[in-house]
Protein backbone atom coordinates (compact mmCIF):
# COMPACT_ATOMS: atom_id res chain seq x y z
CA UNK A 1 0.00 0.00 0.00
CA UNK A 2 1.44 3.36 -1.02
CA UNK A 3 1.86 6.22 1.45
CA UNK A 4 -0.77 8.19 -0.45
CA UNK A 5 -3.37 5.44 -0.12
CA UNK A 6 -2.52 4.96 3.55
CA UNK A 7 -2.84 8.69 4.20
CA UNK A 8 -6.22 8.85 2.42
CA UNK A 9 -7.52 5.93 4.53
CA UNK A 10 -6.27 7.47 7.78
CA UNK A 11 -7.54 10.97 6.91
CA UNK A 12 -10.98 9.65 5.93
CA UNK A 13 -11.32 7.60 9.12
CA UNK A 14 -10.22 10.51 11.31
CA UNK A 15 -12.51 12.95 9.47
CA UNK A 16 -15.46 10.55 9.85
CA UNK A 17 -14.70 10.16 13.56
CA UNK A 18 -14.51 13.95 13.95
CA UNK A 19 -17.79 14.33 12.04
CA UNK A 20 -19.42 11.76 14.33
CA UNK A 21 -18.18 13.67 17.39
CA UNK A 22 -19.46 16.94 15.92
CA UNK A 23 -22.93 15.55 15.15
CA UNK A 24 -23.34 13.61 18.42
CA UNK A 25 -24.47 16.33 20.86
CA UNK A 26 -26.79 18.26 18.48
CA UNK A 27 -28.04 14.98 17.00
CA UNK A 28 -28.95 13.50 20.38
CA UNK A 29 -30.51 16.79 21.50
CA UNK A 30 -32.68 17.02 18.36
CA UNK A 31 -33.62 13.33 18.66
CA UNK A 32 -34.73 13.83 22.27
CA UNK A 33 -36.75 16.95 21.44
CA UNK A 34 -38.50 15.18 18.54
CA UNK A 35 -39.22 12.12 20.70
CA UNK A 36 -40.40 13.89 23.84
CA UNK A 37 -41.73 17.36 22.99
CA UNK A 38 -44.65 18.73 21.03
CA UNK A 39 -44.19 22.24 19.63
CA UNK A 40 -45.38 24.35 16.69
CA UNK A 41 -43.30 23.66 13.60
CA UNK A 42 -42.18 20.21 14.77
CA UNK A 43 -42.95 18.68 11.37
CA UNK A 44 -40.79 21.38 9.73
CA UNK A 45 -37.86 20.46 11.99
CA UNK A 46 -38.41 16.75 11.24
CA UNK A 47 -38.36 17.49 7.50
CA UNK A 48 -35.28 19.72 7.62
CA UNK A 49 -33.35 17.12 9.61
CA UNK A 50 -34.24 14.41 7.09
CA UNK A 51 -33.55 16.54 3.98
CA UNK A 52 -29.91 15.44 3.52
CA UNK A 53 -31.17 11.84 3.27
CA UNK A 54 -33.28 12.54 0.20
CA UNK A 55 -31.65 15.58 -1.41
CA UNK A 56 -28.93 14.93 -3.98
CA UNK A 57 -25.68 15.12 -1.93
CA UNK A 58 -24.24 17.46 -4.56
CA UNK A 59 -27.12 19.86 -3.89
CA UNK A 60 -26.43 19.70 -0.15
CA UNK A 61 -22.77 20.42 -0.93
CA UNK A 62 -23.75 23.40 -3.05
CA UNK A 63 -25.89 24.75 -0.22
CA UNK A 64 -22.98 24.35 2.20
CA UNK A 65 -20.65 26.01 -0.31
CA UNK A 66 -23.02 28.97 -0.54
CA UNK A 67 -23.36 29.24 3.25
CA UNK A 68 -19.65 28.87 4.01
CA UNK A 69 -17.94 30.60 1.08
CA UNK A 70 -16.29 33.95 1.80
CA UNK A 71 -19.31 35.76 0.41
CA UNK A 72 -21.80 33.48 2.17
CA UNK A 73 -23.72 34.43 5.33
CA UNK A 74 -21.71 32.16 7.67
CA UNK A 75 -18.44 32.00 5.70
CA UNK A 76 -18.32 35.82 5.57
CA UNK A 77 -18.47 36.04 9.36
CA UNK A 78 -15.85 33.32 9.75
CA UNK A 79 -13.59 34.99 7.18
CA UNK A 80 -13.59 38.16 9.25
CA UNK A 81 -12.32 36.11 12.16
CA UNK A 82 -9.64 34.66 9.89
CA UNK A 83 -11.28 31.23 9.61
CA UNK A 84 -11.50 29.52 6.22
CA UNK A 85 -13.73 26.48 5.87
CA UNK A 86 -14.30 25.81 2.18
CA UNK A 87 -11.72 23.49 0.55
CA UNK A 88 -10.12 22.68 3.90
CA UNK A 89 -10.24 19.47 5.99
CA UNK A 90 -12.85 21.28 8.14
CA UNK A 91 -15.14 21.35 5.08
CA UNK A 92 -14.74 17.58 4.76
CA UNK A 93 -15.78 17.10 8.41
CA UNK A 94 -18.70 19.51 7.99
CA UNK A 95 -20.01 17.77 4.85
CA UNK A 96 -19.70 14.36 6.54
CA UNK A 97 -21.49 15.58 9.68
CA UNK A 98 -24.39 17.12 7.74
CA UNK A 99 -24.87 13.96 5.69
CA UNK A 100 -24.58 11.61 8.67
CA UNK A 101 -26.77 13.60 11.06
CA UNK A 102 -30.18 12.35 9.79
CA UNK A 103 -29.21 8.72 10.42
CA UNK A 104 -28.06 9.49 13.95
CA UNK A 105 -31.21 11.51 14.70
CA UNK A 106 -33.61 8.87 13.38
CA UNK A 107 -31.98 5.99 15.24
CA UNK A 108 -31.53 7.92 18.50
CA UNK A 109 -35.11 9.19 18.32
CA UNK A 110 -36.40 5.62 18.05
CA UNK A 111 -34.29 4.82 21.11
CA UNK A 112 -35.79 7.67 23.15
CA UNK A 113 -39.30 6.68 22.06
CA UNK A 114 -38.69 3.14 23.34
CA UNK A 115 -37.87 4.43 26.83
CA UNK A 116 -41.19 4.29 28.64
CA UNK A 117 -42.12 7.68 30.07
CA UNK A 118 -43.01 5.99 33.35
CA UNK A 119 -39.37 5.31 34.25
CA UNK A 120 -38.81 9.05 34.00
CA UNK A 121 -41.88 9.74 36.14
CA UNK A 122 -40.61 7.36 38.83
CA UNK A 123 -37.27 9.21 38.83
CA UNK A 124 -39.19 12.48 39.30
CA UNK A 125 -41.08 11.07 42.28
CA UNK A 126 -37.67 10.26 43.78
CA UNK A 127 -36.74 13.95 43.58
CA UNK A 128 -34.76 13.99 40.32
CA UNK A 129 -34.81 17.19 38.26
CA UNK A 130 -35.01 17.20 34.44
CA UNK A 131 -31.25 16.94 33.83
CA UNK A 132 -30.80 14.10 36.33
CA UNK A 133 -33.77 12.23 34.83
CA UNK A 134 -32.26 12.63 31.36
CA UNK A 135 -28.67 11.77 32.25
CA UNK A 136 -29.35 8.87 34.62
CA UNK A 137 -32.50 7.28 33.19
CA UNK A 138 -33.39 8.37 29.66
CA UNK A 139 -29.88 8.52 28.18
CA UNK A 140 -28.62 5.19 29.57
CA UNK A 141 -31.81 3.41 28.49
CA UNK A 142 -31.48 4.85 24.96
CA UNK A 143 -27.69 4.46 24.84
CA UNK A 144 -27.54 1.43 22.57
CA UNK A 145 -29.70 3.12 19.96
CA UNK A 146 -27.63 6.29 20.19
CA UNK A 147 -24.45 4.26 19.72
CA UNK A 148 -26.03 2.40 16.80
CA UNK A 149 -27.05 5.75 15.30
CA UNK A 150 -23.55 7.12 15.75
CA UNK A 151 -22.12 4.06 13.98
CA UNK A 152 -24.56 4.56 11.10
CA UNK A 153 -23.65 8.25 10.93
CA UNK A 154 -19.97 7.29 10.94
CA UNK A 155 -20.54 4.78 8.12
CA UNK A 156 -22.40 7.39 6.10
CA UNK A 157 -19.60 9.89 6.73
CA UNK A 158 -16.99 7.41 5.50
CA UNK A 159 -18.73 7.02 2.17
CA UNK A 160 -19.62 10.68 1.70
CA UNK A 161 -18.85 11.91 -1.82
CA UNK A 162 -21.23 14.40 -3.41
CA UNK A 163 -21.30 17.10 -0.75
CA UNK A 164 -17.60 16.65 0.03
CA UNK A 165 -16.35 17.13 -3.52
CA UNK A 166 -18.38 20.34 -3.92
CA UNK A 167 -17.49 21.98 -0.62
CA UNK A 168 -14.01 20.52 -0.01
CA UNK A 169 -12.78 19.46 -3.44
CA UNK A 170 -10.26 16.67 -4.04
CA UNK A 171 -6.96 18.16 -2.94
CA UNK A 172 -4.37 15.38 -2.54
CA UNK A 173 -2.96 15.30 0.98
CA UNK A 174 -5.53 17.85 2.20
CA UNK A 175 -9.16 17.03 1.46
CA UNK A 176 -9.07 13.80 -0.54
CA UNK A 177 -11.21 11.10 1.08
CA UNK A 178 -11.75 7.43 0.18
CA UNK A 179 -14.85 8.10 -1.93
CA UNK A 180 -13.41 11.17 -3.61
CA UNK A 181 -10.12 9.29 -4.12
CA UNK A 182 -11.87 6.39 -5.85
CA UNK A 183 -13.50 8.85 -8.22
CA UNK A 184 -10.31 10.81 -8.88
CA UNK A 185 -8.17 7.69 -9.45
CA UNK A 186 -10.78 6.21 -11.78
CA UNK A 187 -11.03 9.45 -13.73
CA UNK A 188 -7.27 9.51 -14.26
CA UNK A 189 -7.03 5.81 -15.17
CA UNK A 190 -5.31 4.71 -11.94
CA UNK A 191 -7.54 1.65 -11.60
CA UNK A 192 -5.28 -0.27 -9.20
CA UNK A 193 -5.22 2.62 -6.73
CA UNK A 194 -9.00 2.96 -7.04
CA UNK A 195 -9.45 -0.79 -6.42
CA UNK A 196 -7.37 -0.66 -3.22
CA UNK A 197 -9.41 2.30 -1.92
CA UNK A 198 -12.57 0.40 -2.85
CA UNK A 199 -11.45 -2.62 -0.81
CA UNK A 200 -10.62 -0.42 2.17
CA UNK A 201 -14.01 1.35 1.92
CA UNK A 202 -15.91 -1.94 1.80
CA UNK A 203 -13.99 -3.33 4.79
CA UNK A 204 -14.52 -0.30 7.04
CA UNK A 205 -18.19 0.13 6.06
CA UNK A 206 -18.87 -3.60 6.56
CA UNK A 207 -17.46 -3.53 10.10
CA UNK A 208 -19.30 -0.31 11.01
CA UNK A 209 -22.70 -1.49 9.73
CA UNK A 210 -22.27 -4.91 11.33
CA UNK A 211 -21.51 -3.29 14.69
CA UNK A 212 -24.44 -0.90 14.32
CA UNK A 213 -26.86 -3.73 13.52
CA UNK A 214 -25.65 -5.80 16.47
CA UNK A 215 -26.16 -2.87 18.82
CA UNK A 216 -29.64 -2.16 17.46
CA UNK A 217 -30.65 -5.84 17.85
CA UNK A 218 -29.60 -5.85 21.50
CA UNK A 219 -31.97 -2.99 22.38
CA UNK B 1 -50.25 9.60 61.70
CA UNK B 2 -50.80 11.93 58.76
CA UNK B 3 -53.55 14.41 58.01
CA UNK B 4 -54.78 13.63 54.49
CA UNK B 5 -56.83 16.26 52.66
CA UNK B 6 -57.79 14.54 49.44
CA UNK B 7 -60.60 16.44 47.82
CA UNK B 8 -60.48 16.59 44.03
CA UNK B 9 -62.16 15.89 40.72
CA UNK B 10 -60.12 14.19 38.02
CA UNK B 11 -61.21 13.74 34.43
CA UNK B 12 -59.80 11.20 31.99
CA UNK B 13 -61.72 11.25 28.74
CA UNK B 14 -65.25 10.07 29.55
CA UNK B 15 -64.31 8.94 33.06
CA UNK B 16 -64.63 11.27 36.04
CA UNK B 17 -63.27 10.52 39.49
CA UNK B 18 -64.75 12.49 42.37
CA UNK B 19 -62.70 11.93 45.51
CA UNK B 20 -63.34 13.42 48.95
CA UNK B 21 -61.46 12.05 51.93
CA UNK B 22 -60.32 14.20 54.85
CA UNK B 23 -58.91 11.94 57.52
CA UNK B 24 -56.06 11.41 59.93
CA UNK B 25 -54.58 8.03 59.25
CA UNK B 26 -51.41 5.93 59.42
CA UNK B 27 -52.48 3.72 56.52
CA UNK B 28 -55.27 4.50 54.10
CA UNK B 29 -56.52 1.68 51.86
CA UNK B 30 -58.21 2.44 48.54
CA UNK B 31 -60.40 -0.50 47.73
CA UNK B 32 -62.71 -1.29 44.82
CA UNK B 33 -63.19 -3.08 41.51
CA UNK B 34 -60.74 -2.61 38.64
CA UNK B 35 -61.43 0.50 36.61
CA UNK B 36 -63.07 2.25 39.57
CA UNK B 37 -60.38 4.98 39.74
CA UNK B 38 -58.11 3.75 42.57
CA UNK B 39 -54.85 4.06 40.63
CA UNK B 40 -55.90 7.43 39.22
CA UNK B 41 -56.45 8.71 42.76
CA UNK B 42 -52.98 7.52 43.77
CA UNK B 43 -51.40 9.12 40.70
CA UNK B 44 -53.17 12.40 41.43
CA UNK B 45 -51.50 12.48 44.86
CA UNK B 46 -48.11 11.64 43.26
CA UNK B 47 -48.64 14.45 40.72
CA UNK B 48 -48.65 12.15 37.69
CA UNK B 49 -52.23 13.23 36.90
CA UNK B 50 -53.61 16.72 37.30
CA UNK B 51 -57.10 17.06 38.78
CA UNK B 52 -59.50 19.51 37.16
CA UNK B 53 -60.24 21.08 40.53
CA UNK B 54 -59.78 20.52 44.23
CA UNK B 55 -57.11 20.33 46.92
CA UNK B 56 -54.57 17.67 47.89
CA UNK B 57 -52.48 18.11 51.03
CA UNK B 58 -50.55 15.82 53.35
CA UNK B 59 -49.89 17.15 56.86
CA UNK B 60 -50.65 20.66 55.61
CA UNK B 61 -48.07 20.37 52.78
CA UNK B 62 -50.20 21.49 49.83
CA UNK B 63 -49.53 19.42 46.71
CA UNK B 64 -52.42 20.72 44.64
CA UNK B 65 -54.91 23.52 45.14
CA UNK B 66 -56.88 24.69 42.11
CA UNK B 67 -58.20 27.83 43.85
CA UNK B 68 -54.71 28.96 44.84
CA UNK B 69 -53.22 27.77 41.52
CA UNK B 70 -50.81 25.44 43.28
CA UNK B 71 -49.65 22.32 41.46
CA UNK B 72 -46.41 21.22 43.13
CA UNK B 73 -43.91 19.63 40.72
CA UNK B 74 -43.66 15.86 41.05
CA UNK B 75 -40.06 16.01 42.26
CA UNK B 76 -40.94 18.39 45.09
CA UNK B 77 -43.98 16.48 46.39
CA UNK B 78 -42.12 14.08 48.68
CA UNK B 79 -44.47 11.28 47.75
CA UNK B 80 -42.80 7.90 47.39
CA UNK B 81 -44.61 5.97 44.68
CA UNK B 82 -44.49 2.24 43.95
CA UNK B 83 -46.60 1.54 40.86
CA UNK B 84 -48.21 -1.83 40.24
CA UNK B 85 -45.67 -2.61 37.50
CA UNK B 86 -42.91 -1.66 39.98
CA UNK B 87 -40.58 -0.23 37.29
CA UNK B 88 -37.18 -0.76 38.84
CA UNK B 89 -34.57 0.94 36.66
CA UNK B 90 -33.35 -1.98 34.50
CA UNK B 91 -29.86 -0.56 33.91
CA UNK B 92 -29.09 -0.18 37.63
CA UNK B 93 -28.48 -2.90 40.22
CA UNK B 94 -30.46 -3.17 43.44
CA UNK B 95 -28.16 -0.87 45.45
CA UNK B 96 -28.18 1.78 42.71
CA UNK B 97 -31.97 1.58 42.47
CA UNK B 98 -32.45 1.90 46.23
CA UNK B 99 -30.08 4.87 46.56
CA UNK B 100 -31.33 6.70 43.45
CA UNK B 101 -33.28 9.31 45.46
CA UNK B 102 -31.14 12.28 46.38
CA UNK B 103 -33.32 14.15 48.83
CA UNK B 104 -31.81 15.08 52.14
CA UNK B 105 -33.87 15.52 55.27
CA UNK B 106 -35.98 12.79 56.79
CA UNK B 107 -34.60 9.92 54.70
CA UNK B 108 -34.27 6.72 56.71
CA UNK B 109 -30.88 5.16 57.37
CA UNK B 110 -29.97 2.76 54.56
CA UNK B 111 -29.03 -0.04 57.00
CA UNK B 112 -32.40 0.24 58.72
CA UNK B 113 -34.17 -0.03 55.36
CA UNK B 114 -32.04 -2.98 54.26
CA UNK B 115 -32.82 -4.82 57.50
CA UNK B 116 -36.51 -3.98 57.52
CA UNK B 117 -37.05 -5.05 53.91
CA UNK B 118 -34.57 -7.96 54.06
CA UNK B 119 -32.42 -6.74 51.20
CA UNK B 120 -28.93 -7.51 52.52
CA UNK B 121 -28.34 -10.44 50.14
CA UNK B 122 -29.89 -8.64 47.18
CA UNK B 123 -27.97 -5.36 47.12
CA UNK B 124 -25.47 -6.28 44.39
CA UNK B 125 -27.93 -8.27 42.25
CA UNK B 126 -29.18 -7.12 38.87
CA UNK B 127 -32.88 -6.28 39.02
CA UNK B 128 -33.70 -8.65 36.16
CA UNK B 129 -32.85 -11.63 38.37
CA UNK B 130 -35.27 -10.74 41.20
CA UNK B 131 -38.56 -12.48 42.03
CA UNK B 132 -41.83 -10.55 42.20
CA UNK B 133 -41.66 -10.19 45.98
CA UNK B 134 -38.02 -9.10 45.90
CA UNK B 135 -38.78 -6.51 43.26
CA UNK B 136 -41.61 -5.17 45.38
CA UNK B 137 -39.36 -4.84 48.44
CA UNK B 138 -36.62 -3.12 46.43
CA UNK B 139 -39.14 -0.67 44.97
CA UNK B 140 -40.46 0.12 48.45
CA UNK B 141 -36.89 0.71 49.69
CA UNK B 142 -36.16 2.96 46.70
CA UNK B 143 -39.25 5.06 47.39
CA UNK B 144 -38.55 5.23 51.14
CA UNK B 145 -34.88 6.17 50.73
CA UNK B 146 -35.98 9.37 48.98
CA UNK B 147 -37.41 10.51 52.34
CA UNK B 148 -41.10 10.75 51.46
CA UNK B 149 -43.82 12.27 53.63
CA UNK B 150 -46.16 9.51 52.44
CA UNK B 151 -45.66 6.21 50.62
CA UNK B 152 -48.09 5.45 47.79
CA UNK B 153 -48.41 1.80 46.79
CA UNK B 154 -50.46 0.37 43.95
CA UNK B 155 -51.45 -3.25 44.60
CA UNK B 156 -48.25 -4.13 46.50
CA UNK B 157 -49.22 -7.83 46.71
CA UNK B 158 -50.29 -8.25 43.09
CA UNK B 159 -46.93 -9.54 41.78
CA UNK B 160 -46.18 -11.63 44.86
CA UNK B 161 -46.80 -15.39 45.29
CA UNK B 162 -49.30 -16.29 47.97
CA UNK B 163 -46.72 -17.81 50.40
CA UNK B 164 -44.53 -14.70 50.21
CA UNK B 165 -47.29 -12.17 50.75
CA UNK B 166 -46.87 -12.29 54.53
CA UNK B 167 -43.35 -10.80 54.16
CA UNK B 168 -44.70 -7.86 52.20
CA UNK B 169 -47.49 -7.29 54.70
CA UNK B 170 -44.90 -7.38 57.52
CA UNK B 171 -42.80 -4.86 55.55
CA UNK B 172 -45.82 -2.58 55.21
CA UNK B 173 -46.44 -2.79 58.95
CA UNK B 174 -42.76 -2.04 59.61
CA UNK B 175 -42.85 1.01 57.33
CA UNK B 176 -45.99 2.23 59.05
CA UNK B 177 -44.90 1.59 62.67
CA UNK B 178 -41.06 1.55 62.79
CA UNK B 179 -40.30 4.17 60.15
CA UNK B 180 -43.55 6.08 60.89
CA UNK B 181 -44.11 6.72 57.18
CA UNK B 182 -47.85 6.93 56.46
CA UNK B 183 -49.21 4.83 53.60
CA UNK B 184 -51.87 5.20 50.96
CA UNK B 185 -52.28 1.97 49.08
CA UNK B 186 -54.51 0.49 46.48
CA UNK B 187 -55.67 -3.06 47.02
CA UNK B 188 -58.39 -5.43 45.99
CA UNK B 189 -57.65 -7.88 48.83
CA UNK B 190 -59.87 -7.29 51.89
CA UNK B 191 -57.56 -9.19 54.28
CA UNK B 192 -54.60 -6.98 53.30
CA UNK B 193 -56.65 -3.86 53.93
CA UNK B 194 -57.86 -5.21 57.28
CA UNK B 195 -54.32 -6.06 58.45
CA UNK B 196 -52.55 -2.85 57.50
CA UNK B 197 -55.07 -0.02 57.11
CA UNK B 198 -56.75 2.02 59.82
CA UNK B 199 -59.00 3.72 57.27
CA UNK B 200 -60.53 2.31 54.12
CA UNK B 201 -62.15 3.99 51.16
CA UNK B 202 -64.34 1.97 48.82
CA UNK B 203 -64.36 3.44 45.32
CA UNK B 204 -66.87 2.39 42.71
CA UNK B 205 -67.07 3.79 39.19
CA UNK B 206 -65.30 7.05 40.02
CA UNK B 207 -67.20 7.75 43.24
CA UNK B 208 -66.62 7.02 46.90
CA UNK B 209 -69.14 4.36 47.86
CA UNK B 210 -68.03 4.09 51.50
CA UNK B 211 -65.34 5.49 53.76
CA UNK B 212 -64.54 4.50 57.34
CA UNK B 213 -62.91 1.87 59.48
CA UNK B 214 -61.80 -1.13 57.38
CA UNK B 215 -64.11 -3.52 59.28
CA UNK B 216 -67.11 -1.37 58.42
CA UNK B 217 -66.17 -0.75 54.80
CA UNK B 218 -64.75 -4.11 53.70
CA UNK B 219 -67.05 -6.78 52.30
CA UNK B 220 -67.47 -9.40 55.04
CA UNK B 221 -67.22 -12.50 52.81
Amino acid sequence: MSAEIRDIAIFTTLAALAATAVMLVPGVAVAWVLARREFPGKSVVETVVSLPLVMPPVATGLLLLWLFSRRGPIGGLLARAGIEVVFTPAAVVMAMAVMGLPLLVRTARAGFEQVTRRYEQIAETLGAGPWRVFSTVTLPLAARNILAGAMLGFSRALGEFGATIVVAGSIPGRTRTLAVGIYSFTETGQDRQAAILLAISVSIAFIAVLASNRLAKQT
Amino acid sequence: MAAFELDFTLEQGEFTLTFTVNVESRALALFGPSGSGKTSALEAVAGLRSPRRGRIAVNGHVLFDSERHINTAVRHRRTGYVPQDILLFPHLNVRENVTYGLREGNRPDLRVLVDLLELSTLMDRRVGSLSGGERQRVAMARALYSGPDVLLLDEPLAAVDLPRRRRIVDALLGIRDELSVPLIYVTHLPEEALTVADWAVLIDNGRIAASGSPRDVMPSD
